[in-house]
């Protein structure tokens, strides 16, 4: 794949009188938000066709800083939201940017319903682990042991692996890399965006100042050094055993599937109702 | 367009019913909701209706995201609405308060019950009045419409659609369940008959640089919809006139606050809607609103064929309240008394606005049966003796 300069990338879909960005140094926002544009890049999308949507958080700022039209709602919220977006006008591709918190905890309910009607969107999930805005509380995603200001004695719980929480609920497309995988990460939304129906890519992405600080990895080249430690390709992952597997994170496109679309289904239904009410053949 | 109930004609229909009904022939295409008694027949004739006028019904998974894909929906250009019933409408609280924030056109039914809590889901309430203005946090104003018969509830729905486009804000339906579930006689207009509004939309670029700017003069900005290649930024944050989030500028916070809630008060004279029965010599004034406002009706007949003075003041908009009128009223008045069905909401305000001009006494009743005309007049005439 041919890399355009990220100047280019920046001038062309930034907004220049948003920025500098409210994300700290070391953070993997930025880097996702990069993978995104180029994929919306390098398929000559139209950028008036798509609107960005978020809830709260960091990763929920996005949608302000490019140009295109976007919608910064309420926390959790997001893809309930776009569901109101997408059904009213077909024609927009929805993106929705999402922090783990904001999507797995207040959202979750709304992410497996979501997932369940296949709505056409777009999910690009930064997972860091923790609650960045909020200062570093433990997440729905937090490894078991590791540490947050709500677990200062390490998390208690057992983290979802939203991934194949969203295969489980029937998404047509599911990835996950981190934030060092960039080449297969930008292929991965550029799969996603041209795919009808629900489709998720999930990064796991650096927060050196609210997480990595409490779990003894400082800086943003410490975490991605660990994150390809415990990362294990799907591929490979068949192969281990579980014991093999304690701890670690699969990486890797999980499904690929052309399941019909909510859009689909209620055009369909439209026609279904019409044709019971005898208003057409 | 064909319609899939009698246009230009009457027909026997539920309050609930009639809301629905009302909403499509006012341009409405997306319906968002969760069920709920006494709201839920208002999402099933949507439901019924919907897919034939090429418009969404969608079932949520809860009504948080019922006024979310709402709020979605009218971004994306559409006219939407989402019904429901108190334990519902606290839900919605903190969206119906990013509405007001966004300045997005919506219209929210809440079919009262009484609670707090699940409290008594099959009768009728008036006890959701003060959260349905101040329910969400922070300053704000919006609108809110009561209906007291079937046709109100049908006429109403109508006007609430067009203030929500008129003013670029969240608009309540506040009824209850007696209206919700009573079948009246009900006559909906042709469409022709009809005079809708649409949201003032921006008149080129320039203007949809500021969607959140008074750029007319009338404190309404045009609302650039998305997808139109304006490439909007909205957000539930304090933003400047573009947008753009400014989170700590306290003159941007207090000008945008200010526009939000002056574009409402500043209309007061278009917006509020009342009917005055028998008050021009009346010494004892009514002043009721929804359903408790029919009974209070006929107690003002009953007490002027006894030889009382009685009047009433029924309220059709409860939001923005017309302060001014009820003092007006009360310079003139000896004593007033407000019926309603809860422990004293609209009393209130209503003494607030008498501003000690006349004595105001609470008529309340509450456990979900409405006040019968009797039980007012003795309350009354109790006072007279």
């Amino acid at each position: 794949m041919y890399l355009k300069s990220s100047y280019e990338i920046r001038g062309k879909y930034l907004r220049k009188d948003m920025l500098p960005t409210i994300f700290c140094p070391g953070c993997g926002i930025g880097a996702v938000l990069q993978y995104t544009l180029r994929a919306i890049d390098d398929l000559g999308l139209n950028q008036d066709e798509i609107v960005w949507v978020s809830g709260i958080g960091c990763s929920s700022r996005v949608p302000g800083y490019v140009n295109f039209d976007g919608l910064h709602t309420t926390h959790g919220r997001a893809l309930a939201f776009a569901t109101g977006i997408k059904l009213a006008n077909p024609d927009l591709k929805v993106i929705a940017f999402m922090g783990d918190g904001d999507a797995a905890a207040i959202g979750g309910n709304h992410l497996i319903h979501a997932i369940r009607r296949n709505l056409d969107v777009t999910v690009i999930l930064i997972n860091n682990f923790t609650y960045g805005m909020t200062g570093g509380q433990v997440a729905p995603t937090t490894p078991k042991g590791l540490r947050g200001t709500t677990a200062p004695y390490g998390s208690f719980e057992n983290p979802f692996d939203i991934a194949e929480l969203a295969v489980a609920a029937g998404a047509n497309y599911v990835a996950r890399w981190s934030v060092f995988n960039y080449l297969q990460g930008i292929n991965s939304i550029k799969k996603a965006l041209q795919k009808r129906g629900f489709t998720l890519v999930e990064f796991l992405s650096q927060c050196p100042i609210s997480f990595g600080r409490r779990n003894r990895l400082k800086t943003g080249p410490e975490l991605i050094k660990w994150y390809q430690k415990i990362t294990v390709p799907i591929s490979k992952a068949k192969n281990m055993s579980p014991e093999e597997l304690e701890g670690k994170i699969v990486i890797g496109e999980f499904v690929d599937r052309d399941r019909p679309s909510l859009i689909e289904e209620y055009e369909a239904y439209k026609r279904r109702a019409k044709k019971i009410m005898g208003w057409e053949e | 367009m064909r319609y899939p109930f009698p246009v230009g004609a009457a027909d026997f229909i539920q309050g609930d019913e009639a809301i629905a009904r009302a909403a499509i022939l006012a341009g409405c295409r997306f319906y968002a909701g969760y069920p709920i008694t006494p709201a839920s027949e208002i999402f099933e004739a949507m439901s019924l209706y919907m897919p034939l006028v090429d418009g969404v019904s969608i079932q949520m998974e809860d009504e948080i995201g019922s006024i979310a894909a709402v709020i979605g929906a009218s971004w994306a250009g559409a006219k939407a609405m989402t019904a429901t019933s108190g334990p519902g409408f606290s839900l919605m609280m903190e969206n119906l308060g990013y509405a007001i924030m966004t300045e997005t056109p919506l219209v929210l039914v809440n079919v009262q019950r009484s609670g707090p809590s699940t409290g008594q889901p099959t009768l009728a309430a008036q006890g959701d009045l003060m959260q349905a203005i101040w329910g969400t946090h922070g300053d704000h104003s919006l609108i809110v419409l009561t209906p007291a018969t079937v046709q109100e509830a049908f006429d109403m729905t109508i006007r609430a659609f067009n203030l929500a486009e008129k003013y670029r804000t969240p608009v309540i339906l506040l009824t209850d369940a007696e209206v919700g579930h009573m079948r009246e006689r009900v006559y909906a207009p042709h469409p022709d008959e009809l005079e809708l509004i649409y949201r003032k939309l921006p008149a080129n670029e320039e203007e949809a640089k500021y969607p959140f700017g008074d750029v007319h003069g009338d404190l309404v900005p045009p609302m650039p919809i998305f997808g139109k290649g304006y490439r909007t930024y909205v957000t539930g944050l304090t933003h400047d006139e573009k947008g753009r989030p400014k989170t700590v500028e306290a003159e941007v916070h207090e000008k945008l606050i200010k526009r939000i809630v002056a574009k409402i008060e500043n209309n007061k004279e278009d917006i509020v809607d009342y009917e005055a029965y028998e008050l021009d010599d009346a010494d004892i004034v009514l002043v009721s609103f929804g359903i408790v406002a029919r009974s209070a009706m006929r107690a003002v007949k009953e007490l002027r064929k006894e030889g009382v003075k009685a009047g009433l003041l029924k309220l059709n908009v409860v939001w923005p309240f017309d302060f001014e009128l009820i003092e007006k009223i009360a310079e003139n008045a000896e004593r007033m008394y407000v019926a309603e069905m809860n422990l004293g909401q609209l009393y209130h305000l209503v003494r607030e606005g008498a501003n000690g001009k006349a004595d105001v006494e609470l008529i309340s009743k509450i456990g979900g049966e409405v006040h019968t005309p009797g039980e007012i007049v003795e309350r009354i005439k109790k006072d007279l003796r």
